[in-house]
């Protein structure tokens, strides 16, 4: 803090992003779904993966986690590989349903977060009480600490999840469609909790949507796909008739009511079978099978 | 039995040979089963397990014929079933059922073959009943030892894999986000499902073999409330039906006049009720985490 303006600026122009993907290329049964992505994203930002179902969303979140083989290109955390890094990030998949039966409550899921990867014996020892109910009442979990997970509503599922992830403190929180099937006042609760990680917690949330409305309070950075390609930047710089019309190949219109944002295909019909040849409307990769 | 109802005639009882190896084999063989069995129902994989046991009886055939040791046939066929099962790497659970359902059917060919093998030679009539159902009170002191130290390496993996694989019973894309090598581990998981298979099968008979691995394991997760407690319940349930069925074997020779009823049935009658109550105790909604039941089991 000391340091001269200059240099401290210099460091900071030097030093790595928190995450950093360049020239990545991913193929899923000699499908090409990304093509050349580049993109980084920086210590509390939020940013949200928005794209049609197929573009990809799901398959590059895998590909940071280094569940997903890459074909070309690199993914960085702090500058080192992110397969090294996976300490650094927390993962909360799209489906997420527990079965009834299983003799796990919230904390002892959270507590997982800290052990479920520990072989040996020294997942038996040290106290971990104390990170537990941080991460629990960071998703606000208190209340069903000691429910089993599986008789949990779908919204507090996906919270319990949220702690197991968040528990050993990442710096970057993955998470995979966490509003589909949401009600809009689970959608609120849940957008408020991650923009509270960001602003509070400075931990950097990158979130797949269909959707960016209900994130746009919080948001940061956008990184819009389709077709294998990405556009990236702030919301109002990419979400744009022309940008997004060079994305798609096909002309787009976006417009603006009150404070939410509709990007609309020119003439859908017309946008889908003869303005975008091989796009398909596949869900090929979108499921992470 | 004249020693009179104080000591339950205790003392002839463990003082007799052929009960305390069955007494040791009994115990191995609960303990290995009850922590197996919590993971194979945790996972979705009872059938597997009831399937492994079933092939084994191909192997404990075989042994017969043979001339081997029936631990190492029991064994050595369930793990061929569980290596072939995890070298097709299924996940999607219809298309596991299927194929575990496909090379049940291949296992127990093989079994009538050696059975019908063993019933045509002389010297091995009463092989299909102590393979199928077992025959506790037959076992050779001699395979006290290695059913004792393979229980014990079991115990130990599961011990140093406990977290990993709870995590993976819990929700395999978790597990794999951390890093955990899941397809190892489920190879090591259905080794293991194999061994308990087999000294189950050793214990009560390969058919029966399912009961020890369902049974108390199913009667734990009515009970339990929390990972932990599942384990040490299941244990000590299938701890209790397997040294109190042995109890009540030896004691029915006296009660029916020289003709001792099996082990095994007392065994699996001790499981099955195990099992009732616990189901029942469940629905009074006095678990803890655990309100009354009302939905089906997956």
């Amino acid at each position: 803090m000391s340091s001269p303006t200059s240099s401290s600026a210099m460091e900071e122009q030097n030093a790595p992003h928190l995450l950093e993907v360049a020239g990545l290329q991913v193929q899923i049964g000699g499908r090409s779904v990304l093509e050349e992505l580049d993109f980084h994203l920086d210590t509390g930002q939020l940013c949200a993966l928005i794209g049609e179902n197929g573009a990809g969303k799901t398959t590059l979140l895998r590909a940071i986690l280094g569940l997903q083989p890459v074909r070309q290109g690199r993914i960085r955390i702090h500058g080192k590989p992110a397969s090294e890094e996976r300490g650094q990030m927390g993962y909360v998949p799209q489906k997420i349903a527990f079965d009834p039966n299983l003799p796990i409550r919230t904390r002892d899921l959270v507590e997982l977060g800290l052990r479920g990867s520990h072989f040996g014996f020294r997942g038996f020892f040290g106290n971990t009480s104390a990170a537990v109910a941080a991460a629990l009442a960071a998703v606000d979990g208190e209340g069903f600490a000691d429910q089993r997970i599986g008789r949990l509503s779908g919204g507090q599922q996906q919270r319990a999840v949220i702690a197991h992830a968040l528990v050993r403190r990442p710096r970057l929180l993955l998470l995979d469609e966490p509003l589909a099937n949401l009600d809009f006042r689970s959608t609120n609760t849940l957008v408020q909790m991650l923009g509270r990680l960001v602003r509070e917690e400075k931990i950097t949330v990158l979130v797949t949507a269909h959707d960016m409305n209900p994130l746009l309070p919080f948001l940061d950075r956008l990184v819009y796909l389709a077709h294998g390609r990405a556009a990236v930047g702030d919301v109002h710089t990419v979400v744009q008739d022309a940008v997004l019309s060079r994305l798609y190949g096909y002309p787009v219109t976006v417009l603006h009511h009150q404070g939410r944002i509709l990007v609309l295909p020119e003439d859908p019909r017309r946008g889908m079978e003869t303005a975008c040849p091989g796009h398909t409307e596949t869900d090929h990769g979108e499921t992470g099978s | 039995m004249s020693t009179g109802f104080q000591d339950l005639g205790l003392v002839h009882f463990l003082g007799d040979p052929t009960i305390r190896s069955a007494l040791w084999i009994g115990t191995m063989a609960a303990m290995l089963n009850g922590v197996i069995g919590v993971f194979a129902i945790l996972r979705g994989q009872a059938f597997a397990g009831h399937a492994l046991g079933d092939i084994s009886s191909a192997g404990g055939a075989a042994a017969v014929f043979t001339g081997i040791s029936a631990l190492w046939g029991f064994l050595g066929m369930a793990w061929l079933a569980a290596l072939i099962l995890s070298g097709l790497g299924l996940k999607r659970a219809g298309e596991r059922d299927l194929v575990t359902g496909v090379v049940l059917g291949g296992g127990l060919g093989i079994s009538a073959l050696f059975l019908y093998l063993d019933a045509t030679g002389s010297s091995h009539s009463g092989a299909t009943v102590s393979i199928m159902f077992g025959s506790l009170f037959g076992i050779p002191g001699s395979m006290v030892l290695p059913v004792i130290l393979s229980t014990l390496s079991g115990l130990l993996l599961v011990l140093l894999c406990y977290h990993p694989l709870l995590l993976i019973a819990a929700d395999p894309d978790l597990a794999r986000a951390r890093g955990v090598p899941a397809g190892l581990l489920e190879t090591l998981y259905l080794l293991l499902l194999g061994l308990a298979a087999a000294i189950s099968a050793l214990t009560v008979g390969a058919i029966l073999a399912t009961a020890l691995l369902l049974g108390p394991a199913g009667a734990a997760l009515h009970l339990a409330g929390r990972p932990a407690q599942a384990f040490l319940y299941a244990a000590g349930i299938a701890l209790f039906c397997t040294v109190t069925g042995i109890y009540l074997s030896y004691e029915s020779f006296y009660w029916f006049g020289g003709t001792a009823w099996p082990v095994s049935f007392f065994v699996v009658v001790l499981v099955l009720l195990s099992y009732l109550l616990a189901a029942a105790w469940s629905r009074t909604g006095t678990v803890p985490g655990r309100p009354a039941l009302h939905g089906a089991k997956r």
